[in-house]
């Protein structure tokens, strides 16, 4: 019975020995065939997550799963069920069709870290937790290794990840010298302020900053995200970020709850520098790839509104955001994917006439953008609104300020691309395309989680449940 | 059921249905039966709202329905009518109609104008109907956004431009609105318990003069924009002139009153200390606005332009009246809504139907249409006659109202403010001769135009429509003044108390 308590992560693993295994006796030529099993294995996993099931501590609180971690996890399992549909059909490319299950496996291993990484009682797990979901990333990102540019963000991707995972840990070394124990329930204790612990935490928030890429440490992101496979960069910037940014939230509520001076402000100031940076260098894009990437850093800067909040309101608001980004920020790189897979075309000038062409795409897409813009009656807008409520509930108006009018500069861009979609007329535009059984499944999943998110409250009502007594 | 969820339920059925249409061509019929459903839905509302106020029934809102949306955040689907979003019903549902008839031979990609176009309509339809701040400013975006792709698709001239600029300036207008809107919910209950985004509850809460100050700017201004409050007009004639027809009259006549109504609903009935306190600042603005847009009508001669800039001087007035916070004049700006919202749909109606004929919106470009098409041009003449004011049409009791509302404060300030806007009607005057005597009188100037036909059936119904408001109102203004009255009754009641 106690292993229930970790059956997320356990079923992960089983469905990865399961494809492992599989992987083993299927003939080389027949390796398309682990897809649709995997697809299957992974969706009762998602099912099966949901049913209720025990939480508590294992491994003297190393581990530990609460409702709400269940929840995240939940979460995270969705967004990845949608990246493995919207891959499909890049996998069954020619040129990939030998490293099939290794994208699987190793996605599966990523995720995998991720919920331990979330579950973690202690700095120890939550590091082990976070390298194992970094590392097979890397190798993800260099996917596409004979073209150059996915090589180098691999290679990028994995510099700065080691760099980031240094300095975390340097961090996390300072605190346990302060504190002398690593466990999370007794750091909370020992933290009082003390300057070493001020220097613990910024080498802590610098790390987690990396892996959110925060302004000033996003200068990896673009290149990362424009030279990776889409699906890999949808997974870095939708699941891995999400991640991040739930159990960052997590340990500034519980482990520094007692110094939020110490992070109030640190949070306040890179909250406006990411949106504001994130907004201003996505207006200048035209890969559709660095500008998604550039409005997925905005997009945390506003995340950082609801974290500042920092009560259950902060909480349920962050886990509802992310939920709600999972959908819009899929749905937007699904059909980037999509279009890209077929006709390699990855600018926004390609996309004028799109929807004179292929009008359900057009829609869908610009359906995605408006929820990033928060426009409603669409999730993203339930979204943007509930965290600048949970700014305003500290009285922090002037941030607040800051934030819409960030709205509006975001606003603006994603406009340029339902302009090019709906306005521009284009003497080639994309043809008619017909596109494939997974990709639209993915896809309309995005759609309907954008649509019924916002207008059916229950979902947030759903959340809150959960998120009472962390703060 | 409530009856004033057909108002949001119809428009949703329209879209469904044209979505499921196969024709082209019926797409615009199924449009018409829908708005037309819509029309007799708020004609019913208001003889119901009429009756119930005539048989003694004295509640605050009428129709009242309030549901828990989201319980944590105590958001509620609250609406219910008084007697000034019933009028504001009234309009939009009259203007829509007329717009549905105005666009019948759009014929690229009609399926997807109609469906924008009604789906902004039902976002207007449940602006006016919200008593509830978060619901009201849901539908204010949904009735901002679509407008950007049909002006960009289906627009003429720098299209493009127009429409960023346009849906950029209001939904910045609205960032400052969503700032506002959080402070009065923070604030919405000093005594302890939920907070509220309710606007009646709000009402009557006490909200600390300071507090008051910072906020109210904020939502006067963001609804202000949208009024085309001076500075802040400048998407108002790119967007107008830029948009086609329908979109031009839904626009000008009804989406730029919910600024006007925003900054009555919200900003000065719920921060009624604060406008007292700040009225002077906008006071300037908007007269600046209503004798700059008068002005800025006489030097266009694009008829899209001209129309716009006045109703950039009409819609200033509106706000100029609300500042004056009596009832007479509050009574008059809510006329002056209905009344400029009317007639400027009949204007831009005239000039796309103008256009789609001559070919040109220049009026020095064209003579002598009179002779050519006789209605459409006795219907323009009757437009700019109500526009300037003349007694008979629905611009005379709406303007007269207002100032002499304005006119009842003594001091030299609000004195000269008035003069300085009651000039205004004599540029108006100007500007609306001008046009009718270059383009309506004297000879034929080209060829071509004589061969010109006149409305089509569907013009002249889309016409017959808005002149029948115009004259209708002009002619027996007592029932709608009553009805308003009896609406800002409770907002007069609260700036008086703030006033002392």
């Amino acid at each position: 019975m106690l292993m229930l308590i970790m059956r997320h992560e356990l079923l992960l693993v089983l469905i990865t020995v399961i494809l492992l295994l599989v992987e083993l006796v299927l003939p080389a030529h027949r390796k398309q065939k682990i897809i649709l099993p995997s697809l299957i294995l992974f969706g009762a996993v998602m099912i099966l997550g949901f049913l209720p099931g025990p939480a508590g501590t294992l491994f003297g609180g190393m581990y530990s799963t609460t409702p709400l971690t269940l929840l995240m996890k939940n979460l995270l399992t969705i967004g990845m069920f949608i990246v493995l549909l919207q891959s499909v059909d890049w996998l069954k490319k020619e040129e990939n069709k030998e490293k099939i299950s290794e994208f699987i496996l190793l996605l599966l291993t990523t995720l995998i870290g991720m919920e331990y990484m979330l579950s973690s009682g202690d700095f120890l797990m939550f590091y082990l937790g976070l390298e194992l979901a970094t590392i097979p990333l890397a190798a993800l990102a260099a996917f596409e290794r004979f073209k150059e540019k996915s090589a180098e963000a691999g290679v990028k991707l994995i510099f700065t990840s080691a760099l980031s995972s240094g300095i975390l840990l340097y961090g996390i070394s300072m605190i346990y010298g302060t504190v002398g124990t690593l466990y999370f329930d007794e750091v909370i204790n020992g933290i009082n302020g003390a300057p070493l612990q001020i220097l613990a935490f910024i080498f802590f928030f610098s790390g987690m900053a990396f892996k959110i890429s925060i302004v000033p440490f996003h200068l990896w992101t673009a290149d990362v995200y424009e030279g990776a496979p889409i699906n890999i960069t949808s997974y870095l910037s939708v699941i891995s970020k999400g991640a991040a940014v739930m159990i960052f939230t997590i340990l500034l509520y519980t482990v520094f709850s007692k110094v939020t001076i110490m992070w109030k402000d640190v949070i306040y100031v890179t909250s406006i520098l990411t949106m504001t940076i994130g907004n201003l260098f996505a207006l200048r894009q035209r890969n559709l790839k660095r500008f998604l990437a550039f409005s997925s850093i905005a997009q945390a800067g506003f995340i950082f509104l609801g974290i500042i909040g920092q009560s259950q309101l902060g909480m349920t608001t962050v886990m509802y955001f992310v939920l709600v980004y999972i959908f819009s920020n899929l749905g937007a790189f699904g059909v980037v994917s999509v279009i890209s897979n077929r006709t390699g075309k990855e600018t926004i000038d390609d996309y004028d006439g799109l929807y004179r062409t292929n009008p359900l795409l057009s829609l869908t897409m610009m359906l995605a953008l408006f929820s990033l813009a928060g426009i409603p009656p669409i999730a993203g807008f339930f979204g943007k609104f509930f965290l600048f409520t949970a700014a305003a509930k500290q009285g922090l108006y002037i941030l607040v300020l800051i934030a819409v009018l960030n709205t509006i500069i975001s606003l603006y861009y994603y406009l340029l691309v339902v302009k090019a979609m709906f306005l521009n007329r284009s003497d080639r535009p994309i043809a008619y395309f017909k596109s494939d059984g997974y990709s639209r499944l993915g896809l309309a999943l995005c759609v309907a989680g954008m649509i019924i998110i916002g207008i059916y409250s229950p979902v947030y009502e759903f959340i809150n449940r959960f998120t009472f007594g962390i703060y | 059921m409530n009856i004033l969820l057909l108002l949001i339920i119809i428009p949703i059925l329209t879209i469904i249905g044209i979505l499921f249409t196969r024709d082209n061509k019926k797409v615009r019929v199924v449009s018409a039966i829908g708005m037309t459903f819509q029309l007799i839905t708020a004609a019913i509302i208001i003889i119901w709202y009429l009756a119930e106020r005539h048989a003694g029934n004295t509640a605050e809102v009428l129709f009242a329905s309030n549901w828990v949306w989201y319980e944590t955040l105590n958001i509620r689907f609250y609406i219910g009518v008084d007697g000034v979003s019933v009028a504001m019903i009234g309009l939009t549902a009259m203007v829509i109609f007329a717009g549905i008839f105005a666009s019948w031979d759009v014929d690229d990609l009609p399926r997807e104008f109609f469906t924008f176009l009604i789906l902004l309509s039902s976002g207007v339809f449940g602006f006016f109907i919200s008593l509830d701040l978060f619901t009201m400013f849901l539908f204010y975006e949904i009735a901002v956004i679509p407008m950007y792709l049909l002006i960009g698709i289906w627009g003429t001239g720098p299209r493009h431009y127009s429409a960023m600029k346009l849906t950029l300036m209001l939904m910045g207008g609205s960032a400052l609105i969503l700032l506002g809107m959080l402070g009065l919910y923070f604030n919405s209950n000093p005594d302890g318990g939920p907070f509220t985004f309710e606007i009646l509850k709000i009402a009557k809460a006490h909200i600390p003069l300071n507090t008051q100050l910072f906020f109210f700017p904020f939502l006067f201004v963001g609804f202000g924009v949208l009024g085309a409050l001076f500075p802040f007009h400048t998407w108002s004639p790119d967007g107008h002139a830029s948009a086609p027809t329908a979109v031009s009259m839904l626009h000008a006549g009804v989406l730029m009153k919910l600024g006007g109504y925003g900054c009555y609903r919200v900003a000065i009935f719920l921060l009624p200390d604060a406008a007292h306190k700040l009225a002077w600042i906008f006071l300037i603005l908007t007269t600046i606005s209503v004798i700059y847009g008068a002005l800025g009508a006489i030097w266009q001669k694009d008829l899209k332009y001209i129309n716009a800039y006045s109703s950039v001087s009409h819609c200033g007035l509106v706000l100029f009246a609300i500042l004056m916070f009596n009832e007479t004049a509050m009574n008059g700006a809510i006329m002056q809504m209905i009344s400029h919202g009317i007639m400027t749909a009949l204007f831009f109606a005239l000039i796309g139907m103008i256009y789609g004929r001559t070919h040109t919106r220049y009026i020095n470009e064209m003579s002598g249409l009179m002779k050519v098409m006789p209605f459409l041009a006795v219907a323009y003449v009757i437009a700019g006659l109500a526009s300037l004011g003349l007694p008979g049409f629905s611009g005379f009791v709406a303007e007269m109202t207002i100032f002499v509302g304005a006119f009842q404060h003594a001091d030299t300030f609000h004195r000269v403010a008035t003069i300085i806007a009651a000039s205004s009607i004599v540029a108006t005057a100007v500007y609306i001769l001008r046009v009718v005597g270059m383009m309506l009188y004297g000879k034929i100037n080209k060829e071509e135009y004589e061969l010109i036909t006149d409305a089509k059936w569907y013009d002249r119904l889309s016409v017959g429509t808005l002149i029948f408001g115009i004259t209708a109102i002009g002619l027996a203004p007592l029932w709608l003044s009553t009805m308003i009255t009896g609406g800002i009754g409770p907002v007069i009641e609260k700036l008086f108390l703030a006033m002392n």
